[in-house]
């Protein structure tokens, strides 16, 4: 590439990154129970798995430090969701099975913006599972107190 | 436009993104690879800010640093898009700039399963001096890196570059498979190469507290990648391959270091390159700029 041409080439690039970021800034117009509804999609033998951690004493603060590294930017540091993405703390997803939420972190929810997190190997993604079930559920995010993990 | 001015409008770009960093942190989680690539895809809305060395040594001319840097945007959950720009030093000879790339990845399957396939469309436009060996393909050999810089900056090469990515995740095990299949936009032949790779994170679980050196944060692997030559002459003979093991930190900072060790298997390749990386990943970045356009919606 000529250096001459670089001008046009960087004002094409950042004219193509602003409209990259702009289709990145709108919310999602999905409804709660539309997000939600997702959970139901997890094939039977997943809904059936038991979460092989659910009694490992360290799997709670483990899932913290991974929730706090790589869910807190989308889901709030509480769960309690953003407008990127929906509350953890709903009660769809407390009282979901752990297998469930074990499926979506592995599928992720893509077309809706989920990213997959199938590069979190298994043990971490079980130890996110038990940390986002032990903070309960709160129904409203407006009066919903700060989650003590 | 003089180099030196470029220089500085790239590290006037590099502030920017810097400053926009705040915007929040997002721990990677990158594999080994740098010529492979695996199925994971940018998260949308991050940017990874990436510098990338080559440091390789020839038989019958002098060692060469080839550097790029990359701009990785999470379009969507099943979109990244990443701009390249890269330039070399020849020892003795001279530094310059050698072109961009503007790569595409694309997931076209919904759902996790056992081999998750990627598209992988990218454009380059680089001359003929480029040395970073991004990959490899066709009759790439050695000795086409001993031209002098003024005489190979003359070479313009539009090329257009399709993978197709195989790749699996099991038992904390990555497992990849890169097809590749290059063309000069000129009238030369489709030119084929590969890319394997395979790591392990040092520990499955990760640690209770925050840890910079804790195990889970480092990812051991090793690839191979070579020419698989052109569409007239198919196969593994007269073009190189390496074989390279690699390590990877991820920091809980945002920041992931790469180190990369590769070795010439056969008397095409190079004998030995030594490539390292770092990157910074800026999580939130688009909304950040959409605010900057919009206002604060909030």
């Amino acid at each position: 590439m000529k250096i001459s041409t670089l001008p046009g080439f960087s004002a094409f690039l950042l004219t193509g990154m602003c409209f990259l970021c702009a289709a990145q800034g709108k919310p999602e117009k999905t409804e709660p129970a539309s997000v939600y509804s997702e959970l139901e999609k997890a094939p039977a033998k997943y809904q059936a798995k038991a979460n092989p951690l659910a009694k490992d004493k360290d799997a709670v603060a483990a899932g913290k430090v991974l929730f706090e590294e790589h869910c807190a930017e989308c889901h709030g540091e509480n769960a309690l969701g953003t407008k990127k993405a929906p509350s953890l703390r709903a009660p769809e997803v407390q009282s979901a099975p752990p297998g469930t939420l074990f499926w979506i972190l592995t599928n992720g929810i893509v077309r809706k913006g989920m990213p997959v997190w199938s590069k979190l190997p298994e043990p971490q993604r079980w130890q996110l599972v038990t940390y986002v079930q032990s903070l309960g559920p709160v129904e409203a995010m407006e009066n919903s107190p700060p989650a003590k993990p | 436009m003089s180099l030196s001015r470029l220089s500085h409008l790239y590290v006037l770009l590099l502030g920017i993104l810097l400053s926009l960093a705040g915007a929040g942190i997002l721990v990677a989680q990158e594999n080994p690879y740098i010529v492979a690539y695996d199925h994971n895809l940018e998260e949308p809305g991050n940017l990874e800010v990436e510098y990338y060395s080559t440091l390789g040594t020839q038989r019958g001319g002098p060692t060469f640093h080839g550097f790029w840097s990359e701009f990785e945007y999470g379009a969507t959950a099943w979109w990244t898009t990443e701009l390249y720009l890269s330039g070399q030093t020849t020892f003795g000879d001279s530094t310059v700039f050698t072109g961009y790339r503007w790569e595409n990845r694309v997931r076209p399957l919904k759902n996790e399963h056992w081999i998750n396939p990627v598209l992988y469309v990218e454009f380059e436009d680089i001359n003929g001096a480029d040395k970073i060996l991004k990959e490899v393909v066709g009759h790439d050999v050695e000795s086409d890196f001993l031209t002098p810089n003024g005489e190979a900056r003359r070479e313009t090469k539009r090329e257009a570059e399709l993978k197709l990515i195989l790749s699996s995740n099991y038992k904390g095990w990555n497992f990849t498979e890169n097809t590749i299949a290059e063309k000069n936009l000129t009238n030369s032949p489709w030119e084929f190469g590969y890319a394997l790779g395979a790591s392990r994170p040092l520990a499955l679980k990760a640690a209770a507290q925050k840890c910079n050196f804790c195990p889970q944060h480092f990812i051991a692997g090793v690839e191979m990648y070579g020419g698989l030559g052109d569409r007239y002459s198919f196969g593994l003979h007269e073009t190189s391959h390496y074989l390279a093991p690699g390590l990877v930190w991820n920091l809980p900072s945002g920041w992931t270091f790469k180190i990369e060790p590769a070795f010439g298997l056969n008397d095409n390749s190079h004998q030995f390159l030594l490539r390292w990386g770092v990157s910074y990943e800026i999580a939130g970045f688009g909304q950040k700029v959409s605010q900057l356009f919009k206002g604060n919606s909030k």
